[in-house]
């Protein structure tokens, strides 16, 4: 069960912290023009990756989208090779060869990074497919948009998964927009959970602002996903509150829209919580607010430093090295 | 005369899986009716009963998911042997090969591959027009990240899977859906083959017949013909579309400087123009006369036998072609 005691919450709203300054600080860094490319911004909806995180197990997998810099961060992939990726170089997760959208990180089970739409649900299957034929008892949690709804291979991945009973967590994020399509503007059916129970799995709901909410429902659904067989569907409501990319001039959501969902920031949920609880004032804010912006910093000292990938390994990497296990 | 099992394509094929499942408990076979079916072209017949369901796995009719899953259980320690039924059917699965098998290893920084295969059946010829019939293997050997075999021989048939699976990367079996009857004797103890280079499946002085898959069997038989009337033609087999193995076919026309391509793709933008570049950058003043192509006429397959039969390279037009090469004064 989740562990909501003060400690916890901290924890919790530091991870979120964590994830919201470093994606301040990138988009700094974009302005600046030290990153380039698309940069898809997750501030808003860092309840959802701080508390599903929680539920899993180091030995779990976590295939995530483009948007993915706060599951990342929450999964454990250091802030550094993360700064160092969207830099373009060499210390960078992917080398520099995958930038924002396609952080990997082997060590921590982190399989992308996936900028196709949906694209990652089929290979979410497979990997818990390899896991069941193995008798390995871990979960696999992928992490997608309401707009992947739309696509054929969410209902391909969602039917194979009920079907032959595999161990997926499908995280559905929705912030109402896909890019700038709104939901009802592109679903009969706008009710998420309703269309995966129709493939025979648990799917309900989840105020995904609300980081305590997301954790608990997490908890559920691993521990109903580990006893098996078969996934669980959650449908995390939540909201961005950034444009879509950096390019974005925001034409197709009301600013009025934007401001009350900002008024349910989970970040200053959490905070209020812990101050009416007295387990956080001024000082300790300020002190937590410190060490998150010395690990933001830490990061972006470390992309600086890092080096640019010599042109002689361009091509390195399109085949694997050396022979398969 | 070789000693050895008389087989077939197909069986030789069939033999390579069942090797496959024997030797390594992390090798399964998944596709659509793989398994109670028997396989669309019966290659998995039986795989079934010795393996079982969660070894020889039927899918639904969901090629983007399957394959992808396949690509998935592959990162993930695996080694899938997933069958499309046709290539064309692959266009379902289009996303999931180029998007994430090919870019997988590289977009990672290493960190991950995908040692999968996935074979398919191609080619014309049946009468099955054109959402069942078309040459997409030049398609895919476009892209970097892959790996494209194309099995013409019984021992290619039986030695490439292997190969394939002990490959780190995504490997993509064509098999010419005119050859899985296709008999002959194969060595008892047929093994492994490489995947990487052309072959000269018949040696001559006069002009060189590159070519590969469904069209071998047709070269060979133009190459007897033109024997006939004194033509000495070698053959060259490129096994593998990507890579591309320069090396033996340049090798070959630098020794009878003329190059006769055939290719049931369609002629443009297709592997008969990738290796007619390579031989204009590689040897293009050994070239006594300009190189010919035999290629599908540029439709979609059609249904009716004779406009079928007029569509692909037959014997006919790669003997005429030949000769046209040959008769050209350097």
């Amino acid at each position: 069960m989740p562990r909501h005691t003060e400690d916890h919450r901290l924890h919790l709203l530091r991870e979120m912290l964590r994830i919201r300054r470093f994606e301040e600080k990138s988009a700094e860094l974009y302005s600046a023009g030290k990153i380039r490319g698309f940069l898809h911004l997750y501030i808003g909806e860092e309840a959802v990756a701080a508390g599903v995180m929680q539920s899993l197990a180091p030995d779990d997998t976590v295939v995530a989208t483009y948007r993915e810099h706060g599951h990342a961060i929450a999964r454990g992939v250091g802030m550094g090779p993360l700064m160092a990726e969207m830099y373009g170089k060499a210390e960078g997760a992917s080398r520099g060869r995958g930038g924002s959208m396609h952080i990997f990180d082997a060590a921590t089970r982190f399989v992308g990074g996936n900028a196709i739409v949906g694209g990652g649900l089929p290979l979410a299957v497979g990997y818990a497919l390899a896991d069941r034929l193995r008798g390995d008892a871990r979960v696999t949690c992928c992490f997608f948009g309401e707009g992947a709804v739309a696509e054929g291979e969410f209902h391909e991945s969602m039917n194979l998964a009920a079907l032959w009973g595999l161990p997926v967590l499908f995280c559905c994020e929705n912030n109402l927009y896909a890019m700038g399509t709104a939901l009802q503007r592109s679903e009969s059916e706008t009710d998420l959970a309703l269309k995966a129970s129709a493939y025979g799995m648990p799917a309900w709901h989840v105020d995904g602002m609300d980081v305590e909410a997301v954790e608990a429902a997490a908890q559920r659904a691993v521990t109903t996903v580990r006893g098996g067989p078969g996934p669980v569907f959650l449908e995390m409501r939540t909201y961005r509150f950034r444009p879509h990319s950096m390019y974005d001039p925001e034409l197709y959501r009301p600013k009025e829209e934007v401001a009350a969902w900002k008024e349910r920031d989970p970040i200053s949920t959490v905070q209020a919580t812990l101050r009416e609880q007295g387990a956080l004032d001024n000082v300790a804010l300020e002190k937590l607010e410190d060490e998150v912006a010395r690990e933001v910093e830490a990061a972006v000292a470390f992309a600086e430093a890092a080096t640019l990938e010599s042109l002689d390994d361009l091509a390195r990497f399109v085949y694997a090295e050396g022979a398969a296990e | 005369m070789t000693t050895g099992v008389r087989t077939s394509y197909r069986e030789a094929i069939r033999s390579a899986l069942r090797e496959a499942l024997q030797r390594d408990p992390r090798v399964f076979v998944m596709g659509e009716d793989v398994g109670r079916y028997g396989g669309c072209y019966a290659v998995t017949k039986g795989l079934l009963e010795e393996f079982g369901p969660e070894r020889v796995r039927d899918t639904p009719l969901s090629e983007s998911t399957f394959v992808g899953a396949g690509i998935g259980a592959a990162m993930n320690g695996m080694r899938p042997i997933v069958e499309i039924m046709t290539c064309n059917f692959s266009l379902l699965a289009l996303d999931q090969i180029m998007n994430n098998a090919a870019t997988v290893s590289h977009m990672s920084g290493g960190q991950f591959s995908v040692p999968l295969v996935i074979r398919m059946a191609t080619g014309a010829g049946r009468q099955v027009a054109a959402q069942h019939s078309h040459s997409l293997e030049g398609w895919f050997a476009h892209v970097p990240g892959l790996k494209v075999v194309t099995p013409a021989t019984l021992e290619d048939a039986r030695g490439m899977l292997w190969t394939a699976l002990e490959d780190p990367n995504p490997v993509l079996i064509f098999e010419h859906a005119l050859l899985y009857n296709a008999e002959g004797e194969l060595p008892a103890d047929a093994g492994p083959v490489d995947i990487d280079t052309a072959r000269v499946r018949r040696e001559g002085r006069d002009v060189s017949i590159v070519t590969y898959g469904g069209s071998l069997p047709k070269a060979l038989a133009a190459a007897e013909e033109l024997a006939q009337a004194g033509v000495q033609a070698e053959v060259v087999d490129l096994r593998t579309l990507r890579p591309l193995d320069t090396g033996t076919i340049v090798a070959s026309v630098t020794k009878t400087h003329r190059a006769v391509i055939v290719d049931e793709g369609w002629r443009s933008g297709s592997i008969s123009a990738e290796v007619t570049a390579r031989l204009v950058e590689h040897c293009f003043y050994e070239l006594d006369a300009p190189v010919r192509r035999v290629c599908s006429a540029e439709v979609p397959t059609p249904y009716a036998k004779h406009m079928e039969d007029a569509a692909l390279p037959q014997v006919a037009d790669i003997v005429a072609a030949t000769q046209d090469a040959v008769s050209t004064v350097a």
